[in-house]
């Protein structure tokens, strides 16, 4: 244990070298763009921000994939020549209720049906069952597994449509990402106030062009294909609105907030790609005279009389705008449409003075800690505290090397596992020194005692060692958001804490050793 | 100072007997944890954020605030507030809401104290909003809770493997006794019982663990080494011979600490509080409440091949450790 090769000692300055050299990003800027350049990111807490926590609903998507399944069915069934039929959703059991009142059609009826599995997808899985009960009722079942795909396909959506959002607005290196089977991940550095931001993401913004139905009475029930919506920014009036959708917002390439040059008004001017100009072009050709509705999640913003027919391709949208919220529409409609609503299920922010208060606090909690820690090893183990109070400045860049590596995120708990590390880290000398003072008591020579005191202290360090580190992988395995920083940190402080306290500090013990050859040991 | 230490922690050749007092240490932290789980079901822990739910706001204020102004706003929206205080200067203040039924409600109501706020004194800007729905809290609990339990399993596990499964016992049963009290502590001071808070236990029981492992090598070294002694005795000098240790990491982690405690600000001085308390227990639990055990459940086992006679070799007291 007392000897080191060459090889041995240059490898352990090395590491420290190699540490202090993966520091030094985190002081200067990159020279140049080539050179890899990692540093320590500081958490939302530290550097001010907010944390958005979105939920997919995935109910809706459920909903939405058995309403189209029930309007593909009973398409097929008329298609199929079969008129007398009943088809009702079953959200709670997740199918489809088809009755057939033809008595004798019912072979057919489900020939017919099972073709609506067979239009799915190529090459996958049929994600229908199809199954007929007792009483002649043909259910129709969404499978688990499809079930399961088309939620995380709902969810990657999501994820794109709010990166294109949060885009939109300028924020710089906003962190987008997935958090379990229907969670999402929306981190905004620098953003105080989260408001426009939730705003902008708690709207599907699915809009849709569809003609209105002006023979209805909307004081009465709707009509079958026909729905009665409010009008954006005039409450109680209704609008009589068939549900068919001529063309929809998924069409659009552009969108851009604009004033008309007539009267000043903030308008959003939008264009559609070549189906959406076509389909357009032949429904405003047929319905002349007559007026159709622009419709945004469930909101009639606009329901202009078709003049003349619109065949280039672009259009405008004028309504109740302000600058504000004709600028919102455009950024909505230009990164599309949700598949789902949003919920915000946790918010967290805090501003930037708040964050600049956290790391005054931090950075004096971990001065005036470490000083302590050095002056108690000073003052209880001498010389051979010394060496201890070096190692441990090794460990702080090390760590703080190894972060960097990492990438790691610097967060308030963070610090205090630094601080606490730094605690911990002089355990491993604390028991070499209280060996080595032990063995001397036993009458053992300086060099015996330094040797026999290593190596006897060398498996309890593991061993205590190994059971912090394990509490503290549980503690990032479980959990979430500020606290993994800390548990971040003190496994990297456990690891590097018992590299700097074994080698580093025996290094120093040993080359003092070697050019003192004292009598008898300071301990 | 610079060359030989200018104290000693713990005078050379201390013989002290700790296990005279093992019914005195035993009944004293049965009794500090049976309090500490009554205070658990009564008051109970004052649950943060994390946990229970709901949304603080910390505001600034550009003049003095004047919180029955801001209380009447707030009720104006028809909002019911936990707590609208001041802290730190004048114009700082924190408003405390509960959780509402619906995530969506949660927001809402973000959205109706900022218009409060507005509408009492304008300019207030708000320097923090944490707001946590109903279930991510309740998954939030129970991850924090996973993580509490895997992590004394894994010690469990770790310390089966290393040791006889006397120690193992002994360790566990000592870290439970010192979480309850920890437990205790949290209720006694009203600290908020949070994620952050969760870390400082599992430090604890890391830490608490790690002194326990100190003692229990010393104690499976001596067992080897003297292997007439009686298991008391034996206990009581490993005890002694590894008191300076305990007490010098026991110092250090508690030194790093205090300052933690006194300047880290709102979020870790609780943190660092439920620590310094932590310390103290996990280092008296090593020597009163983790060795009696050991004493209790080894007394006829451990101490098999102090009569050869009776020697099952499969039952020695520890293999071999590598030199």
């Amino acid at each position: 244990m007392m000897y080191f090769s060459r090889l041995k000692t240059w490898t352990v300055l090395g590491v420290c070298l190699a540490g202090l050299l993966l520091c030094l990003p985190n002081l200067f800027a990159p020279p140049a763009n080539w050179m890899p350049w990692r540093t320590i990111h500081l958490g939302l807490d530290l550097r001010g921000g907010s944390y958005l926590l979105l939920e997919v609903d995935m109910t809706t998507v459920m909903k939405e994939r058995l309403d189209s399944l029930g309007d593909n069915a009973r398409q097929t069934l008329r298609r199929a020549g079969i008129t007398r039929f009943v088809v009702s959703v079953q959200q709670a059991q997740q199918r489809l209720l088809v009755r057939i009142n033809d008595g004798d059609k019912q072979a057919a009826a489900l020939t017919a049906l099972r073709e609506l599995a067979a239009a799915t997808v190529p090459g996958q899985r049929p994600d229908l069952i199809f199954d007929t009960q007792d009483d002649g009722q043909i259910t129709i079942t969404l499978s688990p597994v499809a079930l399961k795909e088309r939620a995380a396909a709902a969810v990657a959506q999501s994820i794109e449509i709010v990166r294109r959002r949060v885009d939109e607005t300028g924020v710089s290196e906003p962190i987008i990402a997935r958090q379990g089977d229907a969670r999402i991940i929306v981190q905004l550095p620098g953003i105080e106030d989260p408001n426009r931001i939730k705003e902008l993401l708690g709207k599907t913004a699915r809009m849709t062009f569809r003609l209105t139905d002006e023979t209805a009475n909307v004081t009465g029930a709707p009509p079958p294909g026909v729905d009665f919506l409010p009008m954006e920014g005039k409450s109680g009036q209704k609008i009589a609105v068939r549900r068919r959708v001529e063309v929809d917002g998924a069409n659009l390439t552009d969108a851009r907030a604009g004033q008309n040059s007539q009267n000043g008004d903030w308008v959003v001017n939008f264009t559609f790609d070549s189906l959406g100009t076509r389909r357009f072009a032949e429904i405003s050709r047929a319905n002349v005279g007559h007026p159709f509705a622009i419709v945004l999640d469930d909101k009639v913003i606009s329901a202009p009389v078709i003049r003349e027919p619109i065949t280039g391709g672009r259009g405008q949208i004028s309504g109740s705008f302000t600058a504000a919220s004709a600028t919102d529409l455009s950024v909505l409609l230009r990164a599309g449409a949700l598949p789902a609503p949003l919920t915000v299920v946790e918010e967290r922010s805090v501003g930037p003075e708040l964050g600049a208060d956290a790391i005054r606090a931090g950075a004096i909690a971990l001065g005036v800690g470490f000083v302590l820690v050095m002056v108690f090893m000073a003052v209880f183990y001498g010389l051979f505290g010394w060496f201890a109070n070096v190692a441990l400045l090794a460990n702080l860049i090390l760590m703080a090397a190894v972060l960097s590596l990492l990438e790691a995120t610097l967060t308030l708990p963070g610090m205090a596992g630094i601080l606490l590390t730094l605690g911990m880290a002089v355990d491993a000398n604390i028991l070499i020194n209280e060996r080595i003072r032990e063995e001397v008591r036993n009458g053992r020579s300086p060099l015996n005692a330094m040797e026999v005191g290593f190596q006897r202290a060398f498996s309890t360090i593991i061993d205590s060692n190994a059971t912090a580190f394990l509490a503290h992988v549980m503690l990032f395995a479980f959990g979430a958001g500020p606290v993994r920083g800390f548990a971040v940190t003190i496994t990297v402080g456990i690891v590097t804490s018992i590299f700097t306290a074994t080698m580093l500090a025996r290094l120093f013990m040993v080359r003092w050793y070697a050019s003192t050859r004292p009598s008898v040991l300071p301990v | 100072m610079f060359m030989r230490p200018m104290f000693r922690l713990v005078p050379d050749n201390l013989n002290f007997h700790y296990m005279r007092g093992r019914f005195l240490g035993l009944a004293v932290s049965a009794v500090l944890s049976i309090a500490s789980v009554c205070l658990f079901f009564y008051p109970g822990l004052s649950l943060g954020i994390d946990f229970k739910g709901g949304i603080i706001m910390e505001v600034k204020t550009p003049a003095a605030a004047d919180i029955g102004k801001i209380r009447a706003a707030l009720s104006g929206q028809g909002l019911r507030t936990e707590g609208v205080q001041r802290f730190g200067d004048d114009s700082s203040v924190a408003i405390r809401l509960e959780a509402q039924a619906t995530e969506a409600a949660t927001q809402v109501v973000v959205t109706k104290v900022r218009t409060a706020l507005e509408a009492a004194q304008p300019g207030t800007r708000v320097l923090r909003t944490d707001a946590v729905g109903a279930s991510v809290s309740n998954e939030l609990f129970r991850d924090g809770m996973a993580a509490l339990g895997f992590s004394l399993a894994m010690i469990l596990v770790y310390i089966w493997f290393r040791f006889e499964w006397q120690f193992a016992v002994g360790a566990v049963v000592t870290l439970i006794l010192d979480v309850t009290k920890a437990i205790g502590f949290l209720a006694v001071t009203r600290l908020d019982f949070d994620l952050v808070m969760v870390g400082a236990i599992l430090t604890i029981i890391g830490y608490s663990t790690n002194d326990k492992v100190v003692v229990y090598d010393r104690m499976r070294e001596n067992l080897r080494k003297y292997k007439t002694m009686p298991l008391r005795e034996l206990i009581d000098l490993s005890i002694n011979e590894t008191l300076g240790r305990t007490l010098g990491t026991s110092l250090t982690v508690f030194l790093a600490s205090l300052p933690l405690a006194l300047f880290g600000g709102s979020t870790l001085s609780g943190f660092a509080w439920c620590m310094l308390f932590g310390i103290v227990v996990g280092t008296s639990s090593s020597i009163f409440i983790a060795a009696p055990i050991l004493l209790f459940l080894g007394e006829h086992r451990l101490r098999r091949d102090a009569q050869p006679a009776k020697a099952e070799p499969g039952v020695s007291a520890a293999e071999p450790k590598g030199s």
